[in-house]
């Protein structure tokens, strides 16, 4: 059975799903990002979904899922490219994905991840110099999708939001 | 509403909903839906295929254009001859979700199409109709 591939770069890892999700690909995709989180240390997970024609519940459950293991093992999830047809089919499905962060594109995500990395390791990070001078204000238009009414797993709701909140204060 | 070239396609692994998802695809785009309908049309042709496989131990679905005279549209019927649904009504609550979490599927599909009918039969199984019409 094939694997969604997963690109270490930096402190990053980065996932392109470019084949059409079956469940168990979902599933498998889930496991292996959090053994590689563990196994490199990474801080940020970048997903790339800007070639999935659709986003149903049980993928938009695994990317909820996902950012909720990775921030439990302390990285970051940015969800990218997420196409406009997707967006409004998801909304209307009525299905949010709790704790999931988004960004229109590969660039804006891995700035957000690059800031936040940035802030919570001031000393010793590469990324400082590829972020030029993008301030981390100018990312406040990508709010993380917001948990809706009665959606799926209350553990990560709170810790969810803004992304100049939880990572600093603890360092 | 006439039918035409109706396709029957068996959802008996996780590859047959990938498989729908794809024939759905095909005929939303043979129909002329907007871009935004054929995706809605997918999603919810992929919950319901979901739900045939897994609620109904796996089941058919069975596809065809449809001409209104004025419209053309996508029509998917999910069979499945499963344990069916005891309560209609909760099933179709707005929120409800049964035990392994795998809601939405049944009131989710039903916001992104133009036409949902189920029926239902403890024992006997579950169908689902629904269509999507282009603009």
């Amino acid at each position: 059975m094939d694997r969604i591939p997963i690109l270490k770069m930096g402190n990053l890892l980065l996932v392109s799903i470019q084949v059409d999700l079956h469940d168990q690909l979902a599933l498998d995709l889930q496991d292996d990002l959090s053994e590689r989180i563990v196994a490199t240390g990474a801080r940020g997970v970048l997903i790339d979904i800007s070639a999935l024609e659709i986003v149903d519940s049980f993928i938009g459950r695994m990317l909820s899922t996902i950012a909720s293991l990775s921030r439990l093992l302390d990285a970051e999830t940015v969800v990218v490219g997420m196409r406009p047809a997707v967006a409004i089919t998801l909304v209307e499905l009525g299905l949010y994905m709790p704790g999931v962060r988004t960004a229109l594109t590969l660039e804006h995500g891995l700035a957000l991840l690059g800031a936040e990395v940035r802030v919570s390791r001031s000393d010793e990070d590469e990324i400082d110099d590829a972020q030029g001078d993008r301030e981390p204000d100018g990312l406040a238009g990508y709010a993380p999708v917001r948990a809706g009414p009665g959606g799926g797993e209350p553990a990560t709701t709170g810790a969810a939001s803004r992304g100049d909140g939880g990572r600093t204060g603890d360092r | 509403m006439t039918g035409m070239d109706s396709q029957r396609h068996p959802i008996v692994t996780e590859s047959d909903v990938v498989r729908v998802r794809q024939v759905v695809r095909t005929l939303a785009v043979a129909a002329k839906l907007s871009l935004v309908d054929q995706t809605k049309m997918v999603t919810a042709a992929s919950e319901l295929a979901r739900n045939t496989l897994v609620y109904g131990g796996g089941g058919e679905m069975m596809i065809d254009l449809v001409d209104s005279g004025r419209r053309r549209g996508v029509r998917a019927v999910f069979i499945d001859t499963g344990p069916g649904i005891p309560d209609l009504d909760l099933a179709l609550t707005e929120g409800w979700t049964s035990g392994s979490g795998l809601g939405l599927g049944l009131t989710g599909s039903r916001r992104l199409v133009d036409e949902f009918a189920i029926d239902s039969s403890p024992g006997v199984g579950t169908t689902v109709r629904v269509v999507k019409w282009s603009r």
